[in-house]
């Protein structure tokens, strides 16, 4: 009974979560575009399940995702083993990425742009080999990323100079690589965040400043996935240089 | 029958997303850790919640919300129908007869945040640290106040057709200057928030509002600015969510000095 009306808050929540996309949209429908919808009811069916899915997803959020990153990230404190946390950190990073079905879809259309500029031969085997190449890529860059951030909040160092500093990488990378790799490198950055893996990571970084001695939640605890947006950009740009 | 085989792959696709993580957590917690996993079964329970979340709410979203959204993108952004919206056509249009495109760009970069499942994590997160004084709306309403700004702004510039690299550079030269006055427990949160907001829900509207105004402008290109809004947006929140800090830190300096000055009246 208790879990059906805790249910009942989640998925209410979740209709005021979504609503102002439905007020958006209804404006500029019935206001602006003045013309009819098709579908009407398959759209409303949609929102249902986005609004059911969301739901569904904060509760897990709160059930599994929170409390195993920060379990985890307190057994890591209590043993004090850095060597393991940071192998963690580093598989954690690669092997969310590597199978990550929109990094897999960037990556293979990129190979497509590459083929097509004439970049690699263009046939199946030489496109699959620069598509893979890309993701292990991608996927390196995200698990150096969590690697540097976890080692950065055990030892409690100051985050803009690593942020101000990577995206200066970044600028500085942009002049020398070849122009085609450029917006696939950028898009890399956004493509590694995905909606599993930012809870985990929040709760493995959060969990680890508040319990090392010294370190503070805020000021620590953030910024990993600020890093994992990062490395993929220099990574990619470099893939695209030696390439 | 379309609807079920959507169902299953994205059912499958979330599934290879969520079982690495599985397999590496327990993993480390069973053969490096060696300890066993607190209220296992609530934690599996929870990882299914999860799948099946996450699943119901992509099918959702590609089914309904973004042939809409990207039906609505692509209406708006066509030249017959910006004529009708001025009053004085001129031989060329102008950049100020684009008003409900920069509207529309605010409107759905602010709603599409605020549904944004993994700002809801990290603000869920960010109250708990900081024991009340973020709240899980403040946060998500600066984020999404950010890429509001952020997604009209970089419409405006597809308009205009300015160079992305000004902006973006000016925009960094920004967040350098308000991360040396912001207070020091907000930047490395302002820092994430910016690769929060370019994800599940967001980008795909955006690029459809990018790609659909950069092929009717001559002279754009739609693969570069229709991911330069997608840089936009993932820019601004940084610097709303710093700006949203020192606005509190502000208030309440404001608070103290006020009461302070009416202590002093009292002893007069």
């Amino acid at each position: 009974m208790n879990h059906i009306s805790a249910f009942l808050k989640t998925l209410l929540s979740s209709l005021r979560d979504l609503l102002p996309i439905i007020l958006v949209v209804a404006f500029f429908q019935l206001v602006v575009i003045k013309q009819p919808v098709a579908d009407l009811g398959e759209i409303l069916f949609g929102t249902l399940l986005v609004i059911l899915g969301l739901a569904f997803f904060i509760r897990g959020l709160e059930q599994a995702l929170f409390p195993i990153g920060e379990s985890v990230a307190y057994a890591f404190a209590r043993k004090a083993n850095l060597f393991w946390l940071l192998i963690f950190a580093f598989a954690l990073g690669f092997g969310t990425t590597i199978a990550e079905p929109a990094l897999t879809a960037v990556a293979a259309e990129a190979a497509k742009v590459a083929a097509a500029d004439g970049h690699i031969a263009q046939e199946k085997l030489a496109m699959d080999n620069y598509a893979l190449g890309l993701r292990l890529t991608v996927a390196m860059a995200v698990g150096v990323a969590i690697l540097a951030g976890v080692y950065r909040i055990v030892r409690g160092w100051p985050i803009q100079y690593f942020i101000i500093g990577g995206y200066l990488g970044v600028v500085i990378m942009t002049f020398f690589a070849p122009p085609e790799i450029i917006g696939i490198a950028y898009d890399s950055g956004g493509v590694t965040t995905s909606t599993v893996t930012v809870p985990l990571v929040t709760a493995l970084g959060v969990g680890l400043a508040s319990s090392i001695k010294g370190r503070n939640a805020m000021i620590d605890g953030f910024g990993l996935i600020a890093f994992a947006s990062l490395t993929p950009m220099i990574f990619v740009m470099a893939y695209g240089m030696v390439i | 029958m379309d609807f079920w085989h959507h169902l299953l792959t994205t059912g499958t696709s979330t599934l290879t997303d969520v079982l690495p993580i599985v397999g590496i957590i327990f993993g480390f917690q069973l053969l490096v850790l060696r300890q066993n996993i607190p209220n296992l079964k609530s934690v599996l329970v929870g990882f299914v919640y999860v799948l099946i979340g996450l699943t119901l709410f992509l099918v959702g979203l590609e089914e309904a919300l973004f042939p809409l959204g990207k039906l609505m993108a692509q209406q708006l952004t066509d030249p017959a129908f910006i004529r009708s919206t001025v009053d004085v056509v001129g031989a060329t249009l102008q950049w100020d007869d684009y008003k409900w495109i920069y509207l529309f760009a605010a409107a759905i970069g602010f709603a599409t945040t605020i549904a944004e499942p993994a700002l809801i994590a990290v603000a869920i997160k960010a109250h708990q640290v900081s024991g009340g004084a973020i709240t899980v709306w403040g946060l998500r309403s600066a984020v999404a106040i950010g890429v509001a700004a952020g997604i009209s702004l970089g419409t405006f510039r597809i308009v205009t057709g300015t160079p992305l690299h000004y902006y973006i550079i000016t925009g960094y030269v920004v967040v350098l200057i308000q991360t040396i006055y912001a207070p020091r427990a907000i930047i490395a949160l302002a820092y994430d928030s910016g690769g929060v907001t370019t994800s599940t829900v967001t980008v795909p509207l955006v690029a459809a509002l990018g790609l659909g105004l950069a092929s009717t402008i001559p002279g754009r290109s739609p693969l570069l600015d229709g991911f330069g809004l997608i840089a936009f947006a993932s820019l601004f929140p940084i610097m709303s969510v710093m700006g949203y800090a020192q606005l509190g830190e502000w208030r309440l300096r404001r608070l103290k000095k006020k009461q302070k000055n009416e202590d002093s009246q009292d002893y007069d």
